[in-house]
């Protein structure tokens, strides 16, 4: 008796391991993966920040950014992308709460540009000069140039195609 | 059902839910913009010529409206700085064009900045939308 039940608790031992070991395994995925479809979506910041180049996704700067970004729009990089009140309200709120940590800042400053970030570089600094001069590239904002599926938000690196 | 297609679902519905109902035709733009030409002073009446000089001429800065919207309004643009595909300008490619007022205004305040540094007169836009009902 004493021996089956020894059994049993080994059996539920293990099986507790097992499924620890499985849902460390699903979080450290889910963690290491930056190229992950963001899940953070809104239809009016998808076509509002769409139209003009791809909508950035949200993690990709921290809420102080979007702020200065989002108080900006007429003199938005030298374009005006000025919104109604309504549509600048709803789309800043929604950048701010799915917002990236500010551990990538460069400066003291809030980085307006995701490209001058550390994580932009860094993740990029294996890219050859003569690609970001490439005229179908053009600009390091053209992330559809080599991200094919930037546009559903998918960056992982199985969707980059490098053009010649 | 995967939490991603669910979130998906949500956002395609979501998505319908804020489409622009198309309201009203070029032609109805084109007379409200008359409206507006004769409440300034001195409209006479749009001309398809005057709209395509205007589009495809710099105004004072290095852009031209035809610097992403191209030459030809019906081929498809590409954004001067960003690279991004724009659809076709003009009605005759693109049945979506000057069919929602507020967007209509909200692009013209936008890029006449770029453009001119100031806002287009009801005279110019006039113009320019029976150039675009020009083209083929």
């Amino acid at each position: 008796m004493k021996l089956k039940f020894q059994n049993i608790f080994n059996m539920f031992a293990v099986a507790l391991l097992l499924t620890g070991g499985m849902m460390s395994v699903a979080q450290a995925e889910h963690d290491d993966d930056d190229e992950r479809i963001p899940v953070a979506k809104n239809a009016l910041w998808q076509t509002e920040c769409g139209s003009c180049h791809v909508a950035y996704p949200p993690r990709l700067l921290p809420a102080e950014s979007w702020r200065a970004v989002m108080s900006g729009l007429d003199k938005h990089f030298g374009s005006d992308a000025s919104l109604d009140t309504k549509a600048a309200k709803e789309i800043g709120t929604f950048l701010e709460k799915n917002a990236g940590s500010s551990r990538y800042q460069s400066s003291g400053k809030p980085d307006l540009r995701i490209t001058e970030t550390r994580w932009f570089l860094r993740e990029h600094d294996k890219v050859a000069d003569r690609v970001w001069k490439n005229p179908k590239v053009n600009s390091p904002a053209n992330c559809a140039a080599c991200h094919t599926q930037a546009d559903s938000g998918n960056y992982s690196e199985h969707s980059i195609r490098i053009p010649k | 059902m995967s939490r991603k297609f669910f979130i998906s679902l949500l956002v395609a519905v979501a998505g319908l839910a804020v489409q622009p109902v198309l309201a009203e035709t070029p032609s109805q733009i084109l007379t409200s913009m008359a409206s507006s030409a004769k409440a300034v002073g001195g409209y006479k009446g749009f001309s398809a010529v005057s709209g395509e000089q205007f589009f495809k001429s710099k105004h004072g800065g290095e852009l031209s409206c035809s610097a992403c919207h191209t030459d030809n309004p019906a081929a498809m643009g590409k954004h001067v700085k960003t690279s991004k595909a724009i659809q076709p300008l003009a009605p005759s490619a693109n049945a979506e064009r000057f069919t929602d007022p507020t967007k209509v205004e909200k692009w013209f305040k936008r890029n006449c900045h770029d453009v001119l540094a100031r806002v287009c007169t009801p005279q110019e836009k006039g113009d320019v939308l029976a150039y675009l009902l020009t083209v083929k």
